[in-house]
């Protein structure tokens, strides 16, 4: 059962489930987290959002590209602590800016439509982590990691 | 919301929430019958106890700890019996309880009552499981018939029930159980009947004991038996039986007691009661319109009706399905004491002297075909002894649960596990065997040069005196090399058993967890003084039946293993000839001969890892928090030492902890080294858990994965309180 196939597997079936994550940065050292709006590529090797330029988040995320993600599948019911499932990222982060930007915000906007006047904005900056590791827990307390290798 | 309906007031709505067997006694009372006062607690009432009190997600987290389908028997139980006792702790909410108290004093103050089960869909989907769920006798007392339901409901989750998880729909979400409860009419006479014989539909069949119906019911005592023809109503055969036992009353519960003589000379019923019965049963069926099984009871002239219901033939034993077997196991105080008897007089003597048997022939010293017949002979009897140790050896193990189950229901302790403090430090063949290491290892920590030929494998210099020590040990308890418990004759070099020895040597002398032996007797006190009279002689049985139990469990392995390890050498050197056959004098048949005996043995010599590995390449998953049970209280931490096969036992370190797919007591010996024990197989009385706790140690059971996703090596620490496997270190 615990194969690398089907973690991954899990993987992508909550990525596309959820809409929200909830961003981890710190700013000399104090953490801070926000919420951000995320797609995932089908190989998990990016995950993508977009924040507008003038926040907390970004701010501490061009000082230091650290950064750490959490998804997860709660419902704010009893039945999360055997159900759910959650997963937290750890990877760095760096904004994408020129052509590259145009071709993948089409996929972000696929998951998020509503948000294409946002993303268009030039204040907007499109977000690219690049995940080293992923952590799942599922069953309350089993935790499994799935290490990229570059 | 009424949350508690006399049988009088039911009405045709209330089926569902009064579950099957509440309905037919108030549609029996309807119909004019007579039945004891009963009232029905309908399920609602189970769903508003479980909501309130937290105990639904608490059983939801429960039953998620593992995927079912990985779950052996043990742990299904084990699951069954925290539940149980979730429930035996917590009140019903004061608000309910004080609607239901009122109600119940009024109906049954200064009376014995049944609290029975009766599930929503019993009698009809659940009628092929009869007897899945809980049932009391002789309950008396306002709080003693709260508490008796709230084990009643436990029952929705008894073992048997997650058994049959799948046919019964059981689902936390949606599963509830009603109760029944209804004053006891101490009948003097009592039976079932079936208006219809389920053998021939021409007849109908009456059985009948003295005093309750509980002891023809639970198997105690054996009926009288009346086969009747249904169209002429009259009596067509009686087979009597010798009537030694009846099931009466006593101040809490039931208990089986001689017959007096004067009643074991006659049936229970004459001819005319047996019609009179016949006639009832007949009339059920008429009104429920189909053949009733129906528990009656005579009090003096009285006849009452207890239950009824439609009779069904639904075999649940389908072929390869062994939960049937699993329940089987459940046997009765009365059943485990005359199977210890069997067990310590007839089957160990006789194991003991097979053992000594096989060992007066040296299979090296026969002809090739005497060969062929002593492996095909020692195969016959280590297959007669194999099916023995299923069939009498593990049900015996019930006695430990039998014990645990008792001691919770009086004592509700906050570790449903506290009971087994109370059967540990008993004389198990492996920590004597454990001992005696432990002796061999103190000569070499107070000698130096001895210990110094053996780091360097000067054997041949080692005093005769140590030799013979070491060769007394290997007689008695194998070299230690040998995957079958006990086996002398696996492997002529001592090596391993050096290495262990060398590794106990340097480190301080390990003692046995001496914690609690006062804690013991207070324990001991603690449980024998919630009974008194013959009742705190019986708890006592009890508990001494339980630690022979419980010690068995362990050393019937180490019986049976050596009887099968002289099964193996002569396979051994079967093998060995028929790989040779040019070196030997030997014809071409007699060796055709030894490989066709060896193919016809399949003989086990897989892996003890069945788990296979795989690379990944890309990603690379490692396993951070792994959930098992917890086994054995206590934390710890050290390098993981994964047992694929049992050679690599020799390896293990002191301070290492123990990562198998299932310790037996043959592998027992390295647990003095291990800081903490983590296995594969699950359960909370698996010999892992047991040795563990003997010493002391952090235990984990039930990691489906423990074997492949732990490397040898890995930094590992094992919580024993909360079940958890952590690898690693926190850096990411």
């Amino acid at each position: 059962m615990e194969q690398p196939e089907y973690i991954q597997q899990r993987l992508r079936e909550l990525f596309d489930s959820q809409n929200l994550a909830v961003l981890a940065t710190h700013n000399i050292g104090q953490p801070y987290a926000s919420l951000v709006a995320f797609v995932a590529t089908e190989d998990l090797r990016h995950i993508y959002f977009v924040t507008p330029k003038t926040t907390r988040k970004f701010a501490n995320l061009s000082k230091d590209h650290r950064v750490a993600i959490l998804v997860n599948s709660s419902t704010n019911q009893a039945e999360d602590f055997h159900r759910a499932i959650s997963v937290t990222a750890v990877g760095n982060a760096e904004e994408i800016t020129g052509a590259q930007r145009n071709q993948i915000l089409k996929q972000y906007l696929a998951k998020h439509p509503h948000l294409e006047d946002f993303v268009k904005s030039p204040t907007c900056a499109l977000v690219r982590l690049t995940p080293r590791s992923y952590y799942m827990v599922k069953n309350f307390q089993t935790v499994m990691e799935l290490h990229i290798n570059p | 919301m009424r949350w508690i309906i006399p049988a009088s007031k039911v009405e045709p709505q209330d089926q569902r929430r009064i579950g099957g067997k509440g309905y037919a006694l108030a549609s029996l009372f309807k119909g004019g019958f007579t039945i004891p006062e009963t009232l029905c607690i309908p399920s609602d009432l189970y769903g508003e106890y479980v909501i309130r009190t937290g105990l639904r997600e608490r059983i939801l987290l429960e039953l998620h700890r593992k995927d079912f389908k990985e779950m052996r028997w043990e742990e299904i139980w084990d699951c069954a019996t925290r539940i149980r006792n979730m429930f035996l702790r917590m009140p019903i909410p004061a608000e309910i309880d004080t609607s239901l108290k009122a109600e119940i004093e009024f109906r049954f103050s200064g009376k014995s009552t049944a609290v029975r089960s009766s599930a929503p869909e019993e009698d009809t989907a659940y009628s092929s499981f009869a007897g899945l769920h809980e049932s009391y006798l002789n309950v008396r007392g306002t709080d003693a018939i709260l508490e008796h339901i709230r084990k009643v409901w436990a029952s929705l989750w008894s073992d048997a029930a997650l058994l049959y998880r799948q046919e019964l729909g059981l689902d936390v979400e949606k599963s509830s159980m009603a109760v029944v409860i209804q004053e006891i009419v101490v009948g003097d006479r009592s039976g079932v009947a079936f208006s219809e014989n389920p053998a021939n539909p021409s007849q109908g069949v009456i059985e009948s004991v003295y005093g309750l119906n509980q002891g023809l019911v639970d198997g105690a005592v054996e009926p009288d038996r009346w086969i009747l023809d249904r169209r002429r109503q009259t009596i067509v055969s009686h087979t009597p039986t010798t009537r030694k036992y009846w099931m009466v009353p006593d101040e809490i519960g039931i208990k089986l007691e001689a017959l007096p003589v004067t009643k074991s000379n006659q049936p229970p019923l004459d001819p005319k009661d047996v019609l009179e019965v016949f006639q009832l049963v007949c009339r059920a069926e008429d009104f429920f319109n189909a053949p009733q099984d129906l528990e009656w009871t005579y009090k003096e002239k009285t006849l009452f009706v207890l239950q009824s219901r439609p009779i069904t033939t639904v075999a649940i034993d389908e072929s390869g399905d062994k939960r049937s077997w699993y329940l089987s196991l459940h046997r009765s105080f009365e059943n485990l004491k005359s199977l210890r008897q069997k067990i310590e007089e007839e089957l160990i003597p006789a194991m003991i002297v097979e053992a000594d048997n096989l060992a007066a022939i040296d299979e090296a010293t026969l002809s090739d075909l005497d060969l062929v017949e002593e492996v095909k002979r020692r195969w016959e009897i280590n297959h007669k002894w194999v099916n023995i140790y299923w069939e009498e050896f593990i049900p015996f193990a019930h006695g430990v649960r039998l014990f645990g189950q008792v001691y919770n229901d009086v004592l509700h302790p906050e570790d449903p596990y506290e009971f087994i403090d109370l059967l540990a430090h008993t004389d198990m063949a492996s920590l004597e065997r454990n001992r005696k290491l432990e002796e061999l290892a103190g000569f070499i920590r107070n000698d130096q040069s001895l210990a110094h030929l053996l780091k360097n494998r000067e054997y041949k210099s080692i005093p005769q005196e140590f030799i013979r020590k070491i060769e007394g040990f290997i007689d008695k308890y194998g070299d230690l090399t040998c995957s079958v418990t006990g086996g002398t004759h696996c492997d002529q070099e001592a090596e391993p058993l050096f290495n262990i020895l060398l590794e106990m040597a340097a480190h301080p002398i390990i003692a046995m967890h001496d914690r609690k032996s006062v804690h013991n007797d207070e324990l001991k006190q603690k449980f024998l003084n919630c009974f008194e009279g013959d009742r705190k002689i019986e708890a006592a049985e009890m508990l001494d039946l339980a630690r022979t139990s419980y010690q068995l469990r362990d050393d019937d392995n180490i019986y049976l293993g050596r009887i099968e390890s002289y099964l193996l050498a002569a396979i051994r050197e079967a093998r060995r000839r028929a790989e040779n056959p040019k070196t030997r004098q030997s014809s071409g048949s007699q060796t055709r001969a030894l490989v066709d005996v060896l193919s016809e043995l399949d003989h086990r010599s897989k892996s003890l890892n069945p788990y296979e590995k795989k690379q990944g390449q890309t990603f690379q998953i490692k396993p951070r928090q792994l959930i098992g049970q917890p086994a054995g209280p206590g934390i710890a931490r050290g390098k993981a030492r994964v047992i694929q096969q049992h050679s690599d036992l020799s390896d293990f370190k002191h301070g290492e902890v123990l990562i198998c797919d299932a310790v037996d007591p043959n592998m027992t010996f390295v647990v003095p080294l291990a800081t903490a024990v983590v296995e594969r197989r699950g359960g909370m009385l698996i010999h892992g858990a047991i040795i563990a706790r003997e010493y002391g140690l952090p235990c984990v059971t039930g990691i489906p994965d423990a074997t492949s996703l732990i490397q040898t090596g890995d930094e590992i620490t094992v919580d024993g309180y909360l079940g958890i496997v952590t690898v690693g270190s926190a850096d990411v």
